[in-house]
């Protein structure tokens, strides 16, 4: 387990009486393999080797996994077989203790929207024992079609751009596409169609109902410099505040981020294609080329557990390595 | 006698100064090149003429595509290497940007 300060969430401006040190500590080892559960508003964290305790603090009521950017097509130097790490992720999932019932994919399943890449990607995910996958698109999967071939693969009966909502064991999932449109200068965009939909959507669900959004681009603003945030993204949320709790699962930024404020978590996933750098500490947020053997750990999936008595939500990020 | 090296040095005058000769240079270049690398279209304004040929290039490792904020020019996906160009017809101040990266933006004069 590394301590390093790198790891740290850096733009955490929150004081929502949440135990800091634990939570520093938490962040430390997310991308290594460590899982993290928060109750009622205290989050702590096991090494994701204590079995014994995870199977007591982590069994939940709802298991699904979280994987992202598996940017199909990609071949260069940063990685050259995304096919290989992205067969790895899958043969990760078969592999955990409790079987995950379905999967979310948080965009940029491929890499420049074509036939071939997103065919490469579906029959991949046929070798997985979780069968059920749900879907939301990246910039990468709606290049030059606005997104047809994707919501012909994807997600067929969306609305719009591809956005649509559904239930598993009385949690309340909303996929949001924010790829579309955008605007010269701007960052990932929802859109008043969108917007209107997702407050119709949440206007009469009971405030006790666990919610969970999950959308390519954060919906909260990491490092808008880097487009890594979204306009309307408070608008969204501001249909949320009164539920007790909701989850917010992204992608897009290749790496394991997370907040919580208030009553909302915020996550972000590693890629299963390549790294990108930690906000600033690069030029430009390319692909980022790290020695081959340090490769896979930068590399991974999220596994999240439900427990509903705790009203608790672990998110366990694992690596590749 | 006179008049033959009246005319020669006439035809000598009027064969210099024809356009598009091969020394030439005096007229402005009909192409123009920008080259896409680390998220930006260097330089972040071009001035060109009217009927200049321009031609973006990306070589990031990272496909970009190339937009004009009011659709005047739009290139599809450009992975590494690839090009698109765009010849202006007319003179006007283009602003575009990388619709995969909206934060990409530059803006091209032409006159």
């Amino acid at each position: 387990m590394s301590e390093n300060k790198n790891d740290l969430i850096l733009f955490d401006h929150n004081h929502d009486g949440i135990d800091r040190r634990g939570f520093l500590k938490c962040m430390a080892w997310a991308g290594t393999g460590a899982l993290c559960v928060l109750q009622g508003g205290v989050l702590k964290s096991f090494a994701l080797s204590d079995s014994a305790r995870i199977k007591k603090a982590g069994r939940g009521d709802l298991t699904f996994v979280q994987i992202s950017d598996s940017h199909m097509g990609f071949n260069k130097p940063a990685n050259p077989d995304v096919v290989a790490t992205l067969q790895a992720a899958i043969d990760k999932m078969n592999a955990l203790p409790v079987s995950p019932e379905f999967i979310l994919h948080t965009g940029d399943i491929s890499h420049l929207s074509t036939p071939e890449q997103f065919d490469t990607v579906q029959q991949m995910l046929q070798s997985a024992r979780t069968k059920e996958v749900f879907f939301v698109p990246g910039e990468h999967d709606v290049l030059d079609d606005d997104g047809r071939s994707y919501r012909e693969r994807f997600a067929k009966n969306s609305n719009g751009a591809g956005w649509y909502s559904f239930d598993k064991k009385g949690v309340h999932f909303i996929a949001l596409v924010n790829v579309m449109n955008l605007k010269a200068g701007g960052l990932g965009a929802l859109g008043s169609e969108q917007l209107e939909w997702l407050e119709d959507d949440t206007k009469n669900l009971s405030k006790s109902t666990p919610i969970v959004v999950f959308a390519h681009i954060p919906l909260w603003n990491i490092y808008p410099e880097w487009g890594w945030a979204t306009e309307d993204s408070a608008q969204a949320l501001s249909y949320l505040k009164h539920f007790g709790s909701v989850t917010v699962l992204n992608g897009h930024i290749h790496q394991v981020m997370q907040k919580v404020e208030g009553n909302v978590t915020f996550h972000t996933a590693t890629s299963t294609a390549f790294p990108q750098p930690q906000p600033g500490t690069a030029p430009s947020p390319g692909p980022m080329k790290v020695p081959a053997e340090r490769l896979r750990q930068l590399l991974g999936l999220t596994d999240v557990n439900f427990v509903r008595k705790n009203h608790s939500l672990a998110l366990i990020d694992s690596t590749l390595a | 006698m006179k008049t033959r090296i009246f005319f020669a040095l006439a035809l000598l005058i009027a064969l210099s100064i024809v356009p598009g000769s091969a020394a030439g240079g005096e007229h402005a270049a009909t192409a123009a090149t920008i080259t896409i690398d680390n998220f930006r279209f260097p330089p972040q304004s071009l001035t060109v003429k009217v009927g200049t040929k321009i031609t973006w290039t990306n070589h990031d490792d990272i496909p970009h595509a190339v937009m004009s904020e009011n659709g005047e020019f739009h290139s599809k996906a450009l992975d590494t290497d690839d090009s698109f160009s765009f010849t202006p017809t007319n003179r006007a101040t283009y602003s575009y940007f990388c619709l995969l990266h909206p934060k990409m933006t530059a803006k091209l004069v032409v006159e």
